[in-house]
């Protein structure tokens, strides 16, 4: 007789942690839904906190290493949180091509901050992408989810300085 | 359903569209929506119902000259991008002037001439309903002989006609690879396994390289009824489409296309009323380059990190969850209607004798018309560079184009005259990929080329096995120090001694074509290389 294998309990009674059920349901708790459950946890949450790795873990029944190892091999799955501001430069051939590589030094020299850090306030995350596909508009830069074509690093950091 | 019946919806849909006579279409692909095609979109709209003009604002997908986007066309219906007035740059502000030209003259100022060789020398297959149909309409797809292909399979063909077209044709794998279509077909499909897959490899990492991400998001249907046409083809009831997170609104309309097809009846447990049954999923990536190999994919859809394992076994035989897999790229699937349509032979009579049908290739870097062009395969390289490109802007020379992004190599100036197929690409060192084209003028410096390309592969690179997770750092390492003028001869010849090594013992793809970038310049620009070695060893 095969053991009823019992869910771990939501985390928190935050309404996000259904949204997360709700992925893992629609693919019958199986393994291989792993990948689109972390998905749901960031786009829910923003990144992937430890009590989030555990709850996954613990619900799909895979030991946690094997989440850790997940979330840790692909790009774009974040262990931290991220600023209030993202600051996306595209590092794909087109762009570095067209001068992609001046843009994240200026954002560094400006802020202090390299591709990866988010700056002590939290105001803002600086990343680098392997292609946004905007290949047309190179250089392009990807602020907040907006893609800004044809940047200089001038008008780039004084974009930046303006958010808040 | 049978041919004749579908026939009679699309011209019913035809039907209902044809009151108004023109159409004025947006492109809301993701390069112009960047520069703000949404905003145009909603003024047109606006300023044609003031008018009360006698046509239909459609947002609809790339029309490939990105760079002067956005781009809007006025046309009849049905009428392609050639039999269009088209204009470039578009501003909210310029909507009035476009809809009082519906009926008029056309707006001189923003023109953008259709009889110019970027569209003129163009042969669209894949992209023929690409910038002409809005791709979030199931019937604009429809209505534009979409989903005819794989009616007339189920109702007029056996599986084994649908290969044996498929092999008639001549396709050739459009992910990079080259391998037939046809017999990668009849390899899964004399498997005898009950449960069988579809994959569409949706993971365009190739940086600078962006064919099927227009493709997903200009026409999704065209790969659903490809994938969908596959399946009967091998006797596959699933299928995956693994595509990437960083393309949000091809994932967006791909769901689209996914649904309403289902609920018309083009997927699910009964397909356009007849016993074959198939369901396609999305599977998100998450940002590994490393996934567009197929064994690194399988493992990712499976929810596991995506690393390779050593093939054989193919996935034609043991591929996902351990079941026959078939797994080819989007722009292939989007082939597929257009060969059982029209017929294998007529594919084959397009091409060269070894490379058959037309091929998309993304032109960007420091070109004058940086888009999405399709050519006939064969085309010259200059033809494409410098006809329907434009050249290169200010006057400046061209040093090279960079072929099949960090896999392939690159083809020097003087080489340009080579007809694009896979076998020419191949003999000058470098290769056909997925159809990104990287275009470098004279100011490029070849060693930091090879250096960019190398410091993706080694940040790319899974760990799995040691020549490529090592190889790939010392590499970057030497090549680093050779660029910063403190490299040695004996720096180079190790380099070049590591080169043959990691591509001989790599376990994948990544691995064993990472030095071609560096095995490419040194053949061709070596010169460049030496004048910054220092003396000393």
């Amino acid at each position: 007789m095969a053991l009823q294998q019992v869910r771990p309990t939501l985390p928190s009674d935050d309404k996000r942690w259904k949204l997360v059920n709700g992925t893992m349901r629609r693919n019958g708790y199986a393994g291989h839904a792993l990948i689109e459950t972390l998905h749901t946890v960031q786009d829910a949450f923003g990144y992937l906190d430890e009590s989030s790795l555990r709850f996954v873990a613990g619900s799909l029944d895979l030991p946690l290493s094997k989440v850790y190892g997940v979330a840790t091999f692909y790009h774009l799955f974040m262990l931290k949180p991220k600023g209030r501001h993202a600051c996306v430069v595209c590092a794909g051939t087109a762009c570095y091509i067209k001068g992609a590589g001046g843009l994240v030094d200026a954002v560094e020299h400006h802020f202090g901050v390299k591709p990866g850090e988010t700056t002590g306030d939290d105001r803002l995350s600086v990343l680098t992408a392997r292609c946004v596909g905007a290949c047309g508009l190179a250089p392009a830069v990807v602020i907040d989810g907006n893609v800004l074509g044809k940047q200089t690093a001038d008008g780039l950091v004084a974009k930046i300085g303006e958010l808040r | 359903m049978n041919v004749d019946e579908l026939a009679e919806l699309a011209q019913t849909y035809r039907d209902e569209e044809a009151p108004l006579r023109h159409e004025v279409r947006v492109c809301m692909a993701a390069s112009c929506q960047s520069s703000g095609a949404a905003p145009v979109h909603d003024a047109l709209e606006k300023a044609c119902a003031d008018r009360g003009a006698s046509c239909k604002v459609k947002g609809v997908g790339c029309m490939g000259l990105c760079s002067a986007g956005p781009l809007v066309a006025v046309a009849d219906h049905g009428a392609d991008l050639a039999h269009s007035t088209l204009y470039r740059d578009v501003k909210p502000e310029d909507a009035a002037d476009i809809a009082a030209s519906v009926d008029g003259v056309p707006v001189e100022r923003l023109r953008c001439p259709t009889d110019q060789p970027f569209f003129a020398r163009q042969q669209r297959i894949v992209l023929e309903n690409s910038g002409v149909i809005d791709p979030e309409s199931f019937r604009g797809y429809v209505a534009a002989g979409g989903y005819a292909a794989l009616v007339k399979a189920l109702s007029e063909m056996t599986p084994a006609e649908v290969v044996q077209e498929v092999i008639a044709s001549g396709l050739r794998g459009r992910g990079g690879g080259g391998y037939p279509t046809g017999l990668k077909w009849s390899t899964v499909a004399k498997m005898s396994d009950v449960q069988k897959y579809v994959v569409c490899n949706a993971d365009e990492g190739d940086p600078g390289a962006f064919m099927d991400r227009a493709v997903l998001e200009s026409d999704p249907h065209r790969v659903l009824e490809g994938m969908a046409i596959a399946a009967y083809a091998i006797g596959a009831n699933k299928g995956y489409v693994y595509v990437r997170a960083e393309y949000p609104l091809a994932v967006e309309r791909l769901t689209t296309a996914i649904r309403k097809a289902k609920r018309s009846g083009f997927l699910g447990s009964k397909v356009a009323e007849t016993q074959f049954a198939f369901e396609i999923e999305i599977r998100l990536g998450a940002g590994a380059f490393v996934c567009g190999e197929e064994t690194a994919l399988m493992a990712s859809i499976e929810g596991l990190r995506g690393q390779p394992r050593p093939r054989p076994p193919y996935p034609a035989e043991y591929g996902l969850w351990g079941h026959p897999t078939l797994i080819n790229n989007v722009e292939t699937f989007a082939n597929i209607a257009p060969i059982i349509r029209n017929g294998g032979a007529w594919f084959a009579s397009i091409g060269t004798p070894k490379s058959k049908g037309t091929k998309v290739f993304a032109l960007a870097g420091t070109i004058e018309n940086t888009g999405l062009i399709e050519v006939p395969m064969g085309t010259t390289l200059r033809d494409i560079i410098e006809v329907i490109g434009g050249g290169i802007p200010g006057g400046k020379a061209v040093k090279a184009v960079q072929t099949g992004g960090p896999s392939g190599g690159c083809v020097p100036a003087p080489q340009l005259d080579i007809p694009v197929d896979y076998d020419s690409l191949k003999s000058l060192g470098t290769m056909m990929g997925s159809g990104g084209m990287i275009v470098m003028d004279e100011t490029s410096d070849m060693v930091d080329v090879a250096r960019y390309f190398m410091e993706f592969c080694m940040t790319e690179s899974c760990g799995k096995c040691v020549p490529c997770r090592a190889g790939t750092q010392q590499m970057h390492g030497l090549l680093d120090r050779i660029a910063r003028s403190q490299g040695t001869a004996r720096d180079l010849a190790l380099l070049e001694e590591l080169c043959e090594v990691v591509q001989a013992t790599s376990l994948c793809g990544l691995g064993q074509t990472a030095p071609n970038p560096v095995v490419s310049t040194l053949r061709y620009f070596r010169d460049e290389y030496e004048r910054k070695l220092v003396p000393g060893d």
